[in-house]
């Protein structure tokens, strides 16, 4: 199934406001430590990397690790500096890559 | 062992309470964290999205001769207040939602019946019952019903497995008391198909059912069986009135 993500920013904000961003993945999170029934190993397959970018500058960045859950929810908070638009972008094992864009409005 | 021995401390530290008067009922998502609330909330958060567009997806495609929006059209209308009815009796028989969909699935679309807890009957299912978000729960309790909701009653208050407890001895009796690290809810079946972060994943009432009589150390009832169904149904019917919240967020 194709990458599926979807991301919550506001679409207007005062200059200078602190605006939260929410981030939601649709992936297993599979750890690579589990073993089927029949005792082999399921091989990892999780999101390694997580990038947003403001305008083209990278403001948050994120490394994930077996440890973390299916889904992965990140969401984190940034200072409303200009109009644009917000890029995000997962990376992960077997070539997995996904990227949504949002823009906002700054007054 | 030592689950052993808080579980009968528990149970015997207290009279049997019997039924939840219903000013009293209270969901599973009041004994939530303030983090795991916002989750279920939020729609974008909600991690219980991805299933719901899969569901949209199955319910507009095209299987064996119709797509089910072929004959119901828009859910959000047709389907409205649908979930809150089931369990119900039709066709002289007990059915669930997911059963109900499968008959259609055989019967208007001709296409083969989906495996329980699969993937696709668990979209399916969510999707449906999503339409009902936020209406009270209003499973029948008439004549032809009333045998499976007592069957279901009797279930509930039997004792199981090698721990021999009831549902009831929890759920009624200790709610709110802990069982080692973890509060008792009262199990007011308000917000199913689930997204369980422990599951990581979405789950049917049946689902979970199965979980607490695996830890009763009970041999569980099958998938889509008639005891399972009866005991959703008195499930259902405890948590009249209440809200539905498909899809819930539980830890």
């Amino acid at each position: 199934m194709a990458a599926r993500v979807v991301v919550s920013v506001p679409p207007s904000a005062k200059r200078g406001e602190v605006i939260e961003i929410k981030t939601l993945a649709s992936h297993t999170m599979e750890t690579g430590f589990r073993h089927t029934q029949t005792g082999e190993l399921i091989p990892r397959d999780i999101i390694t990397q997580f990038v947003c970018a403001y305008n083209g500058v990278e403001i948050f960045r994120a490394e994930l690790f077996p440890a973390v859950a299916a889904n992965p929810l990140i969401t984190f908070t940034t200072v409303a500096t200009e109009s644009g638009t917000l890029e995000f972008k997962w990376t992960g094992d077997n070539g997995y890559s996904a990227a949504q864009s949002a823009s906002i409005t700054v007054t | 062992m030592r689950l052993a021995a808080l579980l009968f401390g528990a149970v015997c530290g207290c009279a049997l309470a019997g039924e939840i008067p219903l000013a009293e009922r209270r969901s599973g998502y009041d004994e939530m964290s303030r983090e795991t609330r916002a989750m279920q909330d939020d729609d974008t958060t909600n991690p219980a999205l991805f299933t719901l567009m899969d569901g949209e997806a199955l319910w507009n495609h095209k299987e064996g001769e119709q797509s089910c929006a072929g004959c119901h059209g828009d859910a959000a209308a047709s389907m409205k207040g649908v979930a809150t009815r089931y369990p119900r009796v039709a066709g002289g028989k007990l059915i669930n939602l997911e059963q109900r969909i499968n008959a259609c699935r055989v019967q208007h679309q001709k296409a083969p019946a989906l495996a329980y807890e699969s993937k696709e009957l668990i979209a399916l299912t969510t999707y449906v019952a999503r339409q009902s978000r936020g209406l009270p729960i209003a499973v029948e309790a008439d004549a032809p019903t009333r045998p499976y909701l007592d069957a279901g009653r009797k279930l509930y208050e039997q004792r199981l497995g090698q721990l021999n407890l009831s549902c009831s001895q929890c759920h009624d009796d200790n709610w709110g008391k802990s069982l080692a690290g973890s509060p008792i809810p009262q199990g007011q079946a308000t917000g199913y198909p689930i997204y369980r972060l422990e599951w990581q994943g979405m789950g049917s009432l049946e689902r979970r059912l199965r979980n607490c009589m695996i830890g009763l150390r009970a041999e569980p009832y099958a998938y889509g069986s008639p005891e399972m169904v009866e005991l959703e149904l008195y499930l259902m019917w405890r948590a009249r009135g209440m809200k539905l919240e498909t899809p819930a967020v539980r830890p």
